[in-house]
């Protein structure tokens, strides 16, 4: 791959990130809602004291030099203060990362190694018994509100079956360390990161499926055949690997969906993460943190894409980035 | 008959106006569509599920009283009662007959997520023919944008635009479809590229057709499989994404939808006062809708655009 190749893609992405700070900045500075008003409310606040705040969240200046200035503390890596807290939302974000990195990344993981496992088998035998029963369980769960889903498990497993916690990241009363503590934690991520691997298998088997179908009609297939490999072997060195990029490229596309996929279940089992973060600063109309939590998963899908596209040209020099 | 057929029998050939050709080809291609779409059979199942869904919201009168619907009104009314001979699903925290808040539901839900979808569709065609037929330096803006918006992640935009710009109907239809044009208006640019250079496309220009002719004569109806199957498509996200925003608390404003019926499960605290009956029929309805509107989309892609068949 070429550095101009490279070049042109970091230009693609800047000028998305630059959309996405643009789009971000103007739609939460046109709020028809007062924040301080909203920050402020049913306490007894000094006239003085909200414009001290209006002051300090620069809500007084005109809106050019508000987005100037916003785009110079970004740079800094400053996001402003949160509403509900008073703290940086930089930091706030930052001590919540841990939380959803664990959960999205184990889900990711799971969906997509179940996903093409399902996938490459239905797509070796199209219409088998198999197919017949992954796909459709594949399109099922695909169709399925997140929502749905985990109050289903919720019900299930934690009220009638008792077998899991309701929700957190770790039971406040229990006094566990070291390892100990590692399979409480795990404990509870159990329903959450079901609900996101299950809700997800289903992109990664139909992309994979059609991608082994694909493949097991090319010509490669049969010359393999024809120097004695045996058909497992075929499956498995030949048409396996050919297929696979297709869904590994998913991977990167997923990131914005699984985030927010995460809102919705990390709230349903209150998971202290980026997720729960974005409905509570929704509930608190707490701007500077759903602009931030906003921007920082935009970010996140960016450098995502980016890096599968580069990595994609990488592996498979039949693409030629357009 | 066709035209070859009756030129051997009758020896004076009927003339025939060019409308009278064009109705005659028009009708012979939609029985071989519809004869085409009577094969893909998951198409048909999802096709008559659609068809008692939305007959269902059209006769929401008939089956629950809108009054049903309102808290206010139902005061008198068993709370969480268990699904019954007198309440078929049972009754929510207010005392209202969940049945009522489905298919009133219904009626918000299917609206959000048809309509969304064609205004998506209308956004993304505008663009991807735009793109595809100029070229040039409004192709790379366009395409910038269109890149911009495929990879912005969707609800939390969607969240951030609803809390921004309020709850009402017709703002989240806008919201859901400004989220979700992007997809169909790559397709719809990919194909408009490949109509341009066809010889016809090009002959028409060289005998002096505007551009205006061209794009409503020529490329529109090349690109309207396309179209038609990528609507169908994007009802299922419409749907999805109003159940996301209406469960995180920011459904349409007043009235009542699918999403929010699922979101009273979690605010009424269902799940551990084991009222399974607040989300259980909801979630299989949307669920099930979904369901079928990707099988009819999927099933139309196969019939209007028979190369993806081959792949």
């Amino acid at each position: 791959m070429t550095l101009r190749t490279v070049v042109r893609r970091l230009v693609a992405a800047a000028i998305t990130l630059l959309v996405t700070v643009a789009l971000n900045f103007y739609l939460l500075r046109v709020v028809p809602a007062d924040p301080v008003a909203t920050m402020t409310r049913g306490r007894k606040v000094t006239a003085a004291k909200r414009d001290e705040m209006r002051e300090r969240f620069g809500l007084d200046e005109s809106t050019v030099v508000q987005f100037w200035k916003y785009l110079r503390e970004l740079a800094r890596g400053n996001l402003g203060y949160s509403f509900q807290t008073g703290q940086p939302v930089t930091s706030e974000i930052w001590d919540r990362v841990p939380a959803t990195l664990s959960l999205v990344g184990i889900s990711t993981v799971l969906a997509a190694t179940l996903g093409i496992w399902l996938g490459a088998r239905s797509g070796w035998k199209p219409n088998g018994w198999f197919d017949r029963l992954a796909t459709s369980g594949s399109m099922f769960f695909y169709s399925t509100s997140d929502a749905f889903f985990g109050l289903v498990l919720l019900y299930v497993f934690t009220q009638k079956l008792q077998w899991f916690p309701t929700g957190g990241i770790i039971d406040p009363r229990s006094d566990n360390t070291g390892i100990m503590k590692l399979f409480e934690q795990l404990h509870h991520m159990t329903l959450p990161a079901t609900v996101l691997t299950i809700g997800y298998v289903g992109g990664y088997s139909l992309v994979m499926r059609a991608s082994m179908i694909e493949t097991s009609r090319e010509d490669f297939l049969q010359l393999a055949r024809a120097k004695g490999a045996r058909e497992e072997e075929v499956r498995r060195r030949h048409a396996f690997r050919n297929a696979l990029l297709p869904s590994i490229a998913l991977i990167a596309l997923n990131v914005g969906f699984v985030l927010g996929g995460a809102i919705v279940v990390e709230t349903l089992f209150t998971w202290p993460g980026l997720g729960l973060a974005f409905s509570r600063a929704l509930g608190a109309n707490d701007y500077p943190m759903l602009q931030g939590l906003f921007l920082v998963s935009s970010f996140a899908v960016i450098v995502a894409n980016l890096i599968a596209d580069v990595a994609y040209t990488r592996f498979d020099p039949r693409v030629e980035i357009a | 008959m066709t035209a070859a057929e009756r030129h051997d029998t009758a020896p004076v050939p009927e003339i025939r106006s060019a409308r009278s050709v064009r109705r005659e080809r028009r009708r012979r291609s939609r029985r071989e569509f519809a004869a085409e779409y009577r094969r893909q059979r998951a198409g048909v199942i999802g096709l008559v599920i659609l068809v008692v869904f939305i007959a269902l919201a059209l006769l929401a009168p008939v089956i629950a009283d809108y009054d049903d619907t309102l808290a206010t009104e139902t005061v008198d009314n068993p709370e969480r009662q268990p699904p019954s001979g007198e309440y078929l699903l049972g009754t929510d925290d207010k005392g209202r007959p969940i049945i009522a808040l489905l298919v009133w539901g219904a009626r918000t839900s299917l609206t959000i997520g048809l309509v969304a979808a064609f205004l998506s569709i209308v956004i993304g065609a505008a663009v991807g023919i735009s793109s595809g037929y100029f070229g040039g330096w409004p192709d790379t803006v366009l395409s910038r944008l269109e890149e911009a918006f495929l990879v912005i992640p969707q609800i939390p935009l969607a969240i951030v635009m609803v809390s921004v710009m309020g709850r009402d109907l017709r703002t989240i239809i806008l919201v859901i479809a400004i989220t979700s044009w992007a997809g169909s208006a790559r397709l719809i640019r990919a194909q408009t590229l490949t109509v341009k250079t066809r010889m016809y496309v090009e002959r028409a220009r060289a005998l002096g057709a505007s551009r205006w002719h061209v794009i409503t004569r020529h490329v529109l109806p090349n690109v309207m499989p396309i179209i038609i199957a990528n609507l169908t498509l994007t009802v299922p996200i419409a749907i999805l994404t109003e159940a996301t925003l209406s469960f995180l608390g920011i459904g349409p404003f007043g009235g009542v939808s699918w999403g929010k019926t699922l979101e009273l499960a979690r605010s009424a605290n269902a799940v551990r006062l084991g009222n399974w009956w607040f989300f259980l029929p909801v979630g299989l309805i949307i669920t099930t809708v979904v369901l079928s509107f990707t099988m009819v989309g999927n099933a139309l892609d196969r019939v209007l655009n028979p190369k993806l068949r081959e792949r």
